[in-house]
């Protein structure tokens, strides 16, 4: 059998699948009960200083699998999530904290916070699609990505993840900025701007408007943004977008992932994807001769 | 997922002063006690019961809210979306069953009530509500079997709130099974007086949602998601809970007093 552990910036993680942050996470309930089903991680809901009630409804939007959401980063801030957070934690599942605010500090007060939960890693949420001021305008500036990672890694010895977003014209730029600026991992990708209309109404269907779109839909948008991004930095690489089967993780593992997020698929595939997915990956590494997951990270660079 | 329908009100009726059933019709299908997504253009989507079945599917809704006083001033030929159906049927056994319906909440169980009329068994239906211009489907509930009223005024039948009306009629009677949908301290007290009496019971609940598909945690209820494990739950499971009748979490998730 195949060797399905890995070890990510530090983190072990018993297979390559961890839940990626905005599916469940809210509670510590939830997490705990995606680590029992198999996961070999979790990834919390990004929190914020103080709570948020995201947008009204509607606000997901499901077409063939694929799913359009504009939830608007609702969480109980920092200081509820603190029992969900530890909770989690007791439950034995490496715990990755998804982070965001509008400024460098906001990000490094609730990394630092998180820490004293008992998370193993943190995951920089730079990327939202569809929230003001805490979005586009960090991912699609360098130098903002430099800035926002040097915060956080001056305010925790965890190691610190920047999740990146595919709506920018060349995504590897930004994990090398991450990567200056001290990061021990991107994550790629987050969700694809998108909208859905309603021809019978003449309206976006989410009340925002514009959302976030994830599933099947993005996964070859993904698999090339783990590509490129993977030739451009040393740190290692979270995948995420669009996983549902361990053939969709082996894409993005020979891409250059050194593990995987799994979210929407939790929608059709329910909480047993994450035990699936990895059986799916040891049964191919094992037909195809691999002895572990990391034999086959980046090798489709040839 | 229910994938989203952008369908026609085809019939508007009002049950109460505040209260409107609107009847469109849906290609998915949907047993008693699930629920839809119902998108009202412009203002919100909520969770709603089916108060009708069949191709031509009904929710009845008080307008209390922002989005729902809205709603209100729709007609027959707007349009509105709906997706689902979501969550677990009522699954009624026995051949007599006490219905406790609260407010609107009434609009969850009359479906199930009237199917249970339909296979000969024996219903009798508590039906409450603030005062008498707010009570809704009288008439269909005494079409399936006895009805006995109460308001909080007085205004029609016995004055008070329903948990001391069933607890008469379980004094008085012969009960397989109780299923109450409505405020939820009617619904904590009416589990507790089940629980007691050692009758078999099932609630449906309520809470905020945003997905209705289990991936986004809104509706998390003690360890569960509402959306996926509810609406509808069993006594024993809600007697060893901790949020029924205490806790709600708010849009952010924190956790509130009920």
């Amino acid at each position: 059998m195949a060797r399905l552990e890995v070890v990510v910036a530090g983190v072990t993680l018993r297979n390559p699948t961890l839940l990626a942050s905005g599916f469940l996470g809210e509670t510590g309930a939830s997490l705990v009960r995606v680590w029992k089903a198999g996961a070999g991680g979790v990834v919390t809901k990004s929190i914020s200083r103080e709570p948020r009630l995201g947008y009204p409804n509607p606000t997901v939007f499901e077409a063939d699998g694929s799913l359009l959401n504009a939830v608007g980063l609702p969480n109980p801030g920092i200081g509820a999530y603190e029992a969900e957070c530890r909770s989690a934690v007791a439950s034995g599942a490496p715990v990755v904290a998804s982070v965001f605010g509008s400024t460098p500090d906001d990000y490094a007060a609730v990394a630092a916070a998180m820490e004293g939960y008992g998370a193993h890693a943190i995951e920089m949420n730079l990327s939202c699609p569809h929230v003001e001021g805490t979005g586009a305008e960090i991912a699609e500036s360098e130098e903002a990505v430099r800035v926002y990672v040097q915060a956080v890694k001056a305010k925790t010895r965890l190691p610190v993840f920047a999740k990146l977003s595919p709506n920018v014209a060349a995504i590897a730029k930004y994990a090398a900025a991450a990567e200056d600026g001290g990061a021990d991992g991107v994550t790629a990708i987050n969700t694809v701007k998108a909208m859905a209309i309603a021809p019978e109404l003449k309206m976006p269907v989410l009340a925002h408007g514009t959302g976030g779109l994830s599933g099947p839909a993005v996964k070859s948008v993904g698999v090339r943004c783990v590509y490129e991004i993977h030739a451009a930095v040393d740190v290692p690489i979270l995948g995420v977008g669009g996983i549902a089967t361990g053939r969709d993780a082996l894409e993005y593992l020979m891409a250059g992932a050194s593990a995987v997020q799994i979210g929407t698929a939790v929608m059709f595939r329910g909480l047993d994807v994450f035990a699936k997915v990895a059986a799916e990956i040891g049964s191919f590494l094992d037909a195809e001769g691999y002895g572990s997951v990391k034999e086959v990270v980046g090798v489709a660079h040839g | 997922m229910g994938s989203l329908e952008i369908v026609r009100i085809v019939d508007l009726v009002r049950e109460a002063s505040h209260t409107l059933t609107y009847r469109f019709p849906a290609t998915f299908g949907g047993e008693a006690g699930q629920f839809v997504m119902v998108w009202i253009p412009g203002h919100d989507e909520l969770p709603m019961a089916l108060s009708y079945l069949g191709d031509v599917k009904g929710i009845t809704v008080q307008a209390m809210g922002d989005a729902t006083r809205a709603f209100a001033s729709f007609k027959v030929g707007d349009r509105i979306g709906v997706r689902g159906p979501y969550g677990h049927a009522f699954r009624v056994r026995g051949t007599s069953c006490l219905f406790v319906g609260g407010g609107t909440g009434a609009a969850s169980l009359i479906a199930a009530i009237e199917a249970y009329a339909a296979a000969g068994k024996e219903v009798t239906t508590v039906l409450a509500a603030k005062t008498k211009s707010e009570l809704i489907f009288e008439k269909r509930a005494a079409d399936s079997g006895r009805v006995e009223v109460s308001t909080d005024d007085g205004s029609k039948g016995f004055k008070g709130f329903a948990t001391p009306l069933a607890e008469k009629l379980l004094d008085e009677g012969d009960f397989d099974q109780i299923v109450t949908c409505g405020p939820e301290k009617m619904m904590f007290g009416i589990v507790q007086s089940a629980m007691r009496r050692g009758i078999e019971v099932q609630a449906s609940l309520e809470r905020y949602m945003k997905c209705a598909v289990g991936i986004c945690d809104a509706c998390a209820f003690d360890d569960d998601l509402l959306c996926v494990q509810g609406p509808i739950l069993e006594g024993a499971r809600l007697a060893a809970s901790r949020d029924f009748g205490h806790w709600r979490r708010d849009r952010s998730g924190v956790r509130v007093p009920l």
